[in-house]
């Protein structure tokens, strides 16, 4: 075994440094390249810009709290939620009697009782997750509305035509992206009182 | 549960079903000793020839190839404060967490210790990481190679057969399949949304006026070897639950495939290399078995939601810790997907999943990660327990044991039972240390029998090569980065041990024809066979384990009784 081991050490030494080269330098860079040529905006995060102010990603959750907005899921990701800094999940147990408590005390401000929506009280898996589904979207209406004074049914609308469905019917699931709901909304009814 | 999420599964299957004879084909091509393009120079330039090795050899190179690697990676995370293409100025890693990081990686585990985005520069992530989830991956399915050839050769009958060359076998998958293979799907990604650049982050201004840092890097690239290699260790720290390492369903879908592919491909390459297809697909056929009763559990258990939550008023199924562009069919099944496959990458917390779904997660490793599996080990490791049950039949109708046109004698049934005993002694082993010790015991976040799962999940994981967690674990402590190297180390190369032991002994028998005495180990008869030896050997060894972890968590969480 000693003299396998010793014909082994070079060829091992060289091999591992050759695709180190190829697989962890040539590899990446030239994807790098490659992608940033083609495909630059979601090379580079999906970003929406404001003339030539960012203002978030597509793909990322930021935090809403004013009443007229549509508030996306809690976040466990940093501090206040939403850092897309330091993605995390709260990893509370099912049987955790924290999680029982953060649920319970979230459940008033969604203003009903039964039939809570999920995602409207439980934490994503990643902390930056742009969805809720269509059902907690349409809870928050009447607070949107009666926020900004806008009718009802316009908020409906504007909802249902926000909400994306499964692609064939089966991959993925419905599902209302929360920051480009709210921009949509600013469009309709502009800087909403606080 | 509903009928789109049983069609995502259905679906899922089919796909896998439906790749795995071309991409045996592909695989069985680097297989073959016929060479292949530009090959010939890249051996002069490492200096080892194409011959054949011997088991010993075989071995050899396996472990110095792979001790190389974890020194390397170890370096490059100690001193990435002075290496290139740190922009956001991280320290070097501290010692224990990079030498946990090193063995992890190299061991195809890739449990991580650490958050990707705040920890790693791109440099390490790259010319470290990224390296390692390449390499780990051809070593796995380099020893499966070994070990098809065990069967596939007409040996002598004196006992001394070679196995075929480690360095042309690993070369062969790294730069001929996975490479290209990644090329390709890199490209996919960037289309879905995931990042791929070297700029560290943007600063956007949120529509309410705060101000969010939005982490980015060389994502993609790195993701696509994540998945199709099995490794599992995610550029960000929520892994594929984050949007930019999972944007879509879509890509979720393709993730899920890739993590399969291989691994179901390989069980095919076999059927071809011994000359019987149906050989192969027996073996997809037990594996896809005991996977669809694994995500028919999971997705059950967490469709049926959580009675404590049900209590305050929520609906459904259980949401906590899952994302709703994948909801949960799509949650449930890549659970099943990452532990059945030695994976390790989630898109949902592990942690979270009600009693009885993490269950599954847990017992899908410690069966061995033979459902499908880890790229390779997989198929080693399902065809060890093959040896095992056609022992087990021969013992029961008194016919002498033989597979595949081998016979397996008692050095295979010494070897093959250290390969499957070390997995339980490990996990269980280890898990007993953890929760007597001091250290041990401050890891879990969760209380009671919670507590317990998320240390004997850790352990499960690493020794199986997983990879997965229940993150509540604080891991990054001196006693859990030592214990979790040891059993990921462990669970590696001693079951790669064993099992080129046994395909250099087999490799030298002489092949026997089927005759009226052979045992037959193709048909439903065997696939219920090698389910049931595969779920008995694995359920025996850890059901009081799980008794005290996830069963007493279920019956706890029904009884409304928390902690």
């Amino acid at each position: 075994m000693l003299t396998e081991i010793r014909t082994a050490i070079r060829p091992a030494i060289s091999l591992l440094l050759l695709l180190t080269l190829i697989t962890g330098i040539a590899y990446p860079l030239a994807m790098t390249g490659v992608a940033q040529v083609l495909m630059p905006a979601q090379a580079n995060g999906s970003l929406i810009r404001e003339g030539d102010r960012v203002i978030g990603s597509k793909l990322i959750g930021q935090n809403f709290a004013a009443p007229g907005y549509f508030h996306p899921r809690p976040s466990a990701a940093g501090e206040n939620g939403y850092d897309a800094s330091a993605s995390a999940a709260s990893n509370l147990a099912p049987g955790s009697q924290d999680l029982r408590n953060r649920i319970a005390n979230a459940i008033p401000a969604t203003g009903s009782t039964s039939n809570v929506p999920p995602a409207l009280v439980t934490t994503s898996a990643s902390g930056l997750d742009p969805h809720i589904s269509p059902e907690a979207a349409f809870a928050q209406i009447a607070r949107v509305v009666q926020a900004r004074g806008i009718p009802g049914t316009r908020v409906e609308a504007l909802v249902r035509a926000e909400t994306e469905t499964p692609l064939l019917g089966f991959i993925g699931e419905r599902r209302v992206n929360v920051l480009l709901l709210n921009r949509q909304l600013d469009r309709i009814s502009a800087n909403p009182p606080r | 549960m509903t009928l789109s999420g049983w069609m995502l599964i259905l679906v899922f299957i089919g796909l896998i079903i439906a790749c795995a004879r071309p991409v045996g084909a592909v695989l069985f091509r680097l297989y073959d000793d016929r060479p292949l393009p530009l090959e010939a120079g890249l051996y002069h330039l490492i200096g080892a020839g194409p011959r054949e090795q011997s088991w010993i050899g075989y071995a050899a190179a396996v472990l110095a190839f792979n001790v190389a690697g974890i020194a390397l990676l170890f370096t490059i995370l100690k001193l990435q404060n002075v290496l290139p293409l740190n922009p956001q100025g991280f320290g070097g890693m501290d010692s224990w967490l990079a030498f946990n990081t090193a063995v992890s990686f190299v061991t195809n585990t890739n449990w991580q210790n650490y958050g990707g985005e705040t920890t790693l520069s791109h440099f390490s992530q790259m010319a470290g990481l990224t390296v390692q989830n390449f390499l780990s991956a051809a070593t796995g399915i380099a020893v499966a190679f070994a070990f098809i050839r065990a069967f596939a050769r007409q040996g002598g009958g004196t006992g001394v057969a070679t196995i075929g060359n480690f360095w042309t076998d690993v070369t062969r998958v790294t730069l001929y399949l996975l490479l290209p293979a990644c090329m390709v799907l890199t490209i996919a990604y960037v289309a879905m949304g995931v990042p791929q650049t070297l700029t560290a982050s943007v600063n956007a201004t949120t529509v309410e006026g705060a101000r969010q840092t939005i982490a980015l890097g060389p994502v993609a690239s790195q993701l696509a070897i994540k998945m199709l290699g099995t490794n599992g260790g995610g550029f960000f720290n929520v892994n594929s639950a984050h949007p930019f390492e999972n944007p879509t369903a879509l890509s979720n879908l393709l993730q899920m495939l890739t993590i399969f592919v291989l691994g179901a491909g390989l069980t095919l390459t076999f059927g071809k290399a011994v000359g019987n297809l149906r050989q192969g697909w027996t073996i997809l056929a037990a594996m896809l078995a005991l996977f669809l009763v694994g995500v028919t559990v999971i997705y059950w258990a967490e469709a049926a939601g959580n009675p404590v939550h049900h209590a305050l008023g929520l609906a459904g199924g259980n949401m906590e810790g899952k994302e709703v562009r994948f909801g949960l069919a799509a949650t449930a099944l890549f659970a099943a997907v990452t532990t059945a496959a030695s994976c390790g990458a989630v898109i949902g917390m592990h942690d979270s999943l009600v009693p009885l779904g993490g269950l599954v997660t847990m017992f899908n490793m410690q069966l061995g990660e033979v459902i499908v599996g880890g790229v390779g080990a997989g198929f080693y490791g399902i065809l060890i327990y093959a040896i095992l049950s056609v022992f087990v039949a021969g013992l029961m109708v008194g016919r002498t044991p033989e597979y595949v046109g081998k016979k397996i004698e008692a050095r295979e049934m010494k070897l093959a039972v250290i390969a499957i005993a070390i997995l339980p002694l490990f996990i269980l082993g280890l898990t007993a240390i953890a929760t007597v010790a001091a250290p041990g015991l401050a890891g879990p976040l969760a209380k009671g029998p919670h507590g317990f799962s998320e240390i004997l999940y850790a352990y499960s994981s690493a020794v199986a090569n997983n990879g997965s967690a229940f993150g509540g674990l604080t891991g990054n402590t001196p006693f859990y980065n030592i214990t979790l190297a040891i059993g990921m180390f462990v669970g590696r190369f001693g079951a790669i041990l064993p099992a080129l032991a046994i395909a250099g002994g087999l490799a030298g028998k002489k092949k026997l024809p089927d005759g009226p005495g052979s045992f037959p180990t193709t048909g439903v008869l065997w696939i219920g066979l090698l389910a049931a030896i595969i779920l008995i050997v694995g359920g025996l060894t850890f059901l009081p384990s799980l008794a005290l972890g996830p069963i007493a968590d279920h019956f706890q969480v029904a009884a409304g009784t928390l902690n």
